[in-house]
């Protein structure tokens, strides 16, 4: 059963890809959307028998390297984190396959983009369901290479090119980091794959390993150089600037991909190493550190931006930073929920969001709508659950695993505590201004584009259908599974799928946060609903005239903080400057000038005699050989006597 | 183990197709169809016949298997033969892509097809008989004399600046040449025998070692090739046709390799010991400094020699890490990279047949005209990234495992390497592939036809089949390999032991 979940979209990939252009589109969009809701099927089950019902196992495949002490097996593990991320991707991705039929309906390669999405759903299952860290690492590359791919699903448009090849170079950098922790384990542990790893990790307390010129503290970097990888595959700050960039691809794509499965493979990467990462203090640190930063930052650029899909883009890599301060502060299990919760309502916008493009005509300027809740009643129902969600309105999904983030921030030990709570609560404020601004912009208020408006239409019912679903995860899945992530499950649930040292006890310390503490994120979600609904409701004129006087802090925000600038300044024209020089200076004048051309200069004086010059060569190259040759030949002669 | 003797059957069958084109008169087409069927068929029949080595190959047992020795020189050198699991996968992989040369020069070498087909199948003799010599003489006379076709490839059917490409490749290829040639003179000097299996039991000085080691060295970083000494490459590549890129890359690079693994490490290991830190310092230059110039490339083969470069880097790392990760890890790559760069230029070849030219910017949007061709090159270029699930990735992973466990900075500086080939191989596809078809030349362009898509195929299934499945090649490489490890250790070990009684 576990090799049908994660082969079935394979298997639907390689019906697409190699004989899609057969057998048309329609067939391979049944094929391999009817395979995916097999797998999902499966993937719940799968949660009720090994989540709650506690039958881990593991399923060899085969071997892959076997090299002295290497060994690196095809396997599958199937634990607890590995059936939450089991239901999370294969009940998306079922959804979001269903829903490109009617959104990509009109679209001539069709079979190409559904092979693509099950190609993705496949690298996705290898990733949570591996048994060591360089399958892991497989399936790390393979989201990538599916996401590369997806994001340039339209290979004419130059932005989609532009944005598919930075996705891809910039999650390098953090696979980067990553292999070199791969590498690092193995120095450490002798091994890969997790169950000999976790069995080795309590040792690696207080050991150290030579990196870089200085012994360190293995675990903690071990965890650091795990979590660079995490940051590039889950665009935390400084390696974020892909994921705005990749709403280039279609919007299904934007929802299963860059919102609810691929970009929070690095929080389950951490919670899957927690074994390791309990082991050092610092790298936590480090983790709430960059989480929190990222909560705020991805945050202040969401207020502004006028793309809708950049909205919810830059609130994904924000709820991120949520995910990760949560594994910052030892709360692995409730990282976990919000990456549960956050995929149900993060895919439900982006498909809503997709649905108002779809209904739009492929307007994605927020600027240009308007209204349109009496033209697309049901999918703005959606979106205001989606958004309900988000901000933590009470009982809705994202109130239980948003706050109890910022609870269990506010309760940890970590030195940066107090940085990371303050951070996670205002950032919540921002969460709730930009989502209902982006409600409002886009359903209420007059309608801007009259032609796209008066030919507005809600979209048809396989597009419908996923909403629905969604929506009910996005209202249901928090109160329904609180206990297992949060309350007192968390134990008998996860067992030994995640790690948590003898002296973490922030899942009970999160209960005892004073009142104020608890209640402030509700406080603030209530405040940046009331300052939206004024801007963007009750007086427009006021965000322009405050964008207007505080033109510089806008145009901050507005250009995302100069991130992509900057690194053009200091990375990819120095980068470029750099292999000209050595190419045209190093090899062209140096090596060559000193070397060959030094020589040939003079030879290639005489280019008019080109014919004798070439069989001259030969000729003089066979005779150095053969008196070579001769010569050796000569010696042993003389001197074998 | 069958009595005949295969080995020299496959490194000579070659030679009898040569022989076969070169008795056939006449200039017309029909003695150029000729050619290129007996060269076809000379190439498929050896590649069969080199897999009949599979069976009766013991990849665990020691030493050499199908050995052949005869007496050649009189008693100085013999015409001795022998493989183990370190030539064999260089054997196969070269009877392997002979016929994918032969089928890629079919329709665009027009002048001189049976002159062509004589170079191509003379060089596949000297290749083979490179990877099974077992005695240093005739080492020596395959590796050179395989340079003397490769010259031809490039100074008759190469490009407009063929002259100026194959006098580098001539310049450079001498200097090592006539070093390793002393170097041998000098080992027979001492050991009184030019026979491999005894000299890499032999031991010699530390001392002669060393400029041994250094001789050798000369002759293996050119032809490898690392960093200063590449500079041939890629100007030889982008006058090589199709097929000799091919082979340039796939198999002639690989001699320098094998080179330092057969010889350079057994024969001397103090002195490997001694100049590895040089090497990680040349390789891990080598991946970062070509990288970047493979970032600025306007000339799609000139960025593929580029990649092939750093590739090697990744290579020579691995083998002087001199741990069985690293070897393996080196042998891996080195087959890897033989058909995936390999397939890589048929690549190339395919658009330079339709439009001639191979600058990047005359491409733009082929993905559209030619969907097949994109899949195709996708996969090499992914298989090029060392994407796992690729062939390219077990050995470029290894490698730096290898490394890491050695010195990390070599291996920080290393994986550099994983970031920079992204960047240069997908800029390379996007130009080329993906964009608007909007240039007027590419609009009649043609997918792959039947002959393209047999060639793509294999190859294709290949990098795909050893990405997640490996073993064929590690369990052939593991026991050499580990023979190799064992020989460097034990010095090494001395080394240290000889040291302590010094300090004390």
């Amino acid at each position: 059963m576990y090799q049908a979940i994660v082969f079935l979209p394979l298997i639907g990939f390689l019906i697409a890809g190699l004989f899609g252009r057969v057998l048309g589109p329609r067939p391979s969009e049944i094929v391999t959307t009817a395979f995916l809701f097999i797998a999902a099927l499966l993937a719940w089950i799968t949660f009720f028998r090994v989540g709650i019902g506690g039958a881990d196992t593991r399923v060899q495949l085969m071997h892959w390297i076997y090299v002295g002490d290497l060994k690196i097996d095809w396997a599958l593990r199937i634990d607890t984190m590995t059936s939450i991320m089991l239901i999370v991707v294969t009940s998306v991705s079922s959804l979001v396959h269903l829903y490109s039929i009617g959104y990509m309906h009109e679209d001539p390669s069709r079979q190409r983009f559904f092979a693509y999405l099950s190609l993705f759903t496949f690298a996705m299952l290898m990733l949570v369901t591996a048994d060591n860290l360089v399958q892991l690492f497989f399936g790390w590359e393979g989201v990538g290479l599916a996401s590369y791919l997806l994001i340039g699903f339209w290979y004419e448009k130059p932005s989609a090119n532009a944005a598919a090849m930075k996705a891809f170079v910039v999650n390098r950098v953090g696979d980067f980091g990553f292999m070199l922790g791969i590498f690092a384990v193995f120095v450490m542990t002798g091994a890969v794959n997790f169950d000999t790893v976790f069995a080795q990790a309590p040792g690696l307390a207080g050991k150290t390993i030579p990196f870089l010129g200085h012994h360190w503290d293995a675990p903690t970097v071990i965890a650091v150089l795990l979590f660079i990888g995490a940051m590039g595959k889950s665009a935390q700050f400084l390696l974020h600037t892909w994921l705005p960039d990749a709403m280039e691809g279609p919007t299904p794509v934007s929802a299963l991909i860059h919102a609810a499965t691929m970009v929070t493979a690095g929080v389950f990467m951490v919670a899957r190493m927690s074994p390791i990462f309990e082991l050092s203090r610092s790298a936590l640190d480090l983790i709430t550190i960059v989480g929190a930063t990222t909560a705020m930052f991805a945050a202040t650029v969401a207020l502004v931006q006028n793309d809708i899909k950049k909205v919810i883009a830059y609130s994904t890599c924000s709820q991120l930073g949520y995910m990760f301060v949560a594994m910052g502060s030892g709360a692995y299990s409730i990282g976990m929920f919000h990456l549960l919760t956050h995929a149900f309502f993060k895919a439900l916008l982006f498909l809503g969001a997709g649905s108002v493009i779809h209904a739009m005509h492929h307007e994605q300027d927020m600027r240009h709508m308007g209204g349109l809740y009496k033209k697309i009643p049901f999918t703005y129902g959606a979106m205001m659950i989606g958004t309900l969600a988000i901000t933590g309105f009470p009982f809705l999904a994202g109130y239980y695993s948003k706050d109890a983030i910022i609870e269990a921030a506010y309760a940890s030990h970590s030195h940066f505590s107090v940085y990371a709570y303050w951070m996670t609560v205002l950032a919540a404020a921002l969460t709730s201004f930009y989502s209902w601004r982006l409600v409002f912009l886009t359903f209420h208020g007059q309608p801007h584009d009259h032609h796209h408006y008066d030919h507005a239409h809600e979209s048809p019912l396989v597009m419908t259908i996923p909403l629905a679903v969604l929506s009910v995860g996005a209202v249901f899945g928090g109160i329904a599974f609180y206990n297992l992530f949060v309350g007192h499950d968390v134990e008998s649930f996860f067992r030994h799928s995640i790690f948590m040292a003898s002296d973490n006890h922030i899942l009970h310390a999160m209960h005892e946060v004073p009142g104020w503490a608890a209640y402030l994120p509700t406080g603030m979600m209530v405040a940046g609903f009331a300052v939206a609904y004024w801007f963007y409701v009750v007086d427009r004129t006021v965000p322009v005239a405050l964008a207007k006087s505080q033109d510089a802090l806008y145009q901050f925000l507005l250009n995302k903080w100069y991130f992509d600038e900057i690194y053009n300044f200091l990375f990819v024209r120095p980068a470029l400057w750099i292999g000209r020089t050595l190419w045209k200076k190093g090899d062209g004048m140096l090596i060559d000038g000193l070397g060959p051309n030094g020589i040939s200069a003079r030879v290639l004086d005489v280019t008019g005699q080109v014919v004798r010059l070439q069989t001259g060569y030969l000729y003089h190259y066979a005779f150095v050989m053969l008196v070579g040759v001769a010569a050796l030949i000569t010696w042993f002669m003389f001197a074998g006597v | 183990m069958s009595d005949w003797p295969i080995l020299s059957v496959v490194t000579f069958l070659p030679l009898v197709g040569a022989l076969f084109i070169f008795v056939v008169r006449g200039e017309d087409e029909v003695a150029a169809r000729n050619a290129r069927w007996v060269a076809l068929w000379t190439t498929l029949v050896t590649f069969v016949v080199s897999l009949l080595m599979l069976p009766g190959f013991d990849a665990a047992a020691p030493g050499f298997q199908f050995v052949e020795k005869k007496p050649w020189l009189g008693e100085i050198a013999a015409y001795h033969m022998g493989v183990d699991g370190i030539s064999l996968p260089f054997v196969i992989l070269t009877t392997f892509l002979m016929p994918f040369c032969i089928l890629a020069s079919w329709e665009s070498i027009h002048k001189r097809v049976k002159e062509y087909m004589i170079c191509f199948l003379v060089l596949e003799t000297l290749m083979v008989g490179t990877f099974c010599a077992l005695d240093l003489v005739l080492f020596y006379f395959f590796f050179e004399a395989a340079l003397i076709p490769m010259f031809l490839i490039i100074g008759v059917w190469g490009g407009a600046r063929r002259i100026y490409a194959s006098f580098k490749f001539f310049l450079y290829t001498l200097l090592g040449s006539v070093l390793m040639m002393l170097a041998i003179i000098a080992m027979y000097w001492q050991a009184g025998t030019t026979d491999v299996p005894t000299l890499i039991q032999h031991g010699f000085p530390v001392q002669m070692q060393t400029w041994l080691w250094l001789a050798f060295f000369a002759s293996f970083a050119v032809k490898m090739p690392m960093w200063p000494v590449h500079t041939w490459l890629p100007d030889a590549h982008v006058e090589a046709p199709t097929a000799g890129s091919v082979i340039l890359a796939g198999i002639l690079l690989k001699m320098g390799g094998y080179g330092f693994i057969r010889f350079s490490l057994p024969m001397f290991p103090e002195a490997s010991h001694l100049f590895a830190p040089l090497v990680y310092t040349l390789s891990v230059v080598a991946i970062i400094y070509t990288s970047l110039v493979a970032l600025v490339q306007e000339d799609i083969k000139k960025l593929i020699a580029y990649s092939s470069i750093a590739h090697m880097g990744f290579v020579t790392m691995g083998i002087f890490s001199m741990n069985e990760a690293g070897l393996q890890g080196a042998m891996f790559l080195m087959i890897s990279h033989g058909f995936v760069s390999g397939a890589l230029f048929l690549c190339v070849g395919v658009i330079y047949d339709r439009l001639h030219t191979r600058e990047i910017s005359a491409y733009g949007g082929l993905v559209k005209r030619m969907p097949l061709y994109a899949t195709a090159m996708m996969i090499f270029t992914m298989a090029n990234v060392g994407l796992p699930g690729t062939s390219g990735f077990v050995g470029e992973f290894l490698t730096m495992l290898a490394a890491f466990e050695r010195n990390t900075w070599v291996a920080f500086f290393a994986a550099t390497g994983v970031i920079l080939s992204a960047a240069y191989a997908l800029w390379l596809y996007w130009r080329v592939i993906f964009g608007p078809l909007e240039k007027e030349s590419l609009a009649k362009m043609l997918d792959l036809s039947p002959r393209e898509i047999a060639i793509m195929v294999p190859l294709v299934a290949l990098t795909i089949l050893f990405g997640f499945w490996p073993a064929p090649v590690l369990d052939m490489t593991s026991h050499a390999v580990n023979f190799v490890v064992a020989r460097t250790e034990t010095a090494a070990s001395a080394a240290k032991t000889a040291a302590l009684l010094l300090s004390h």
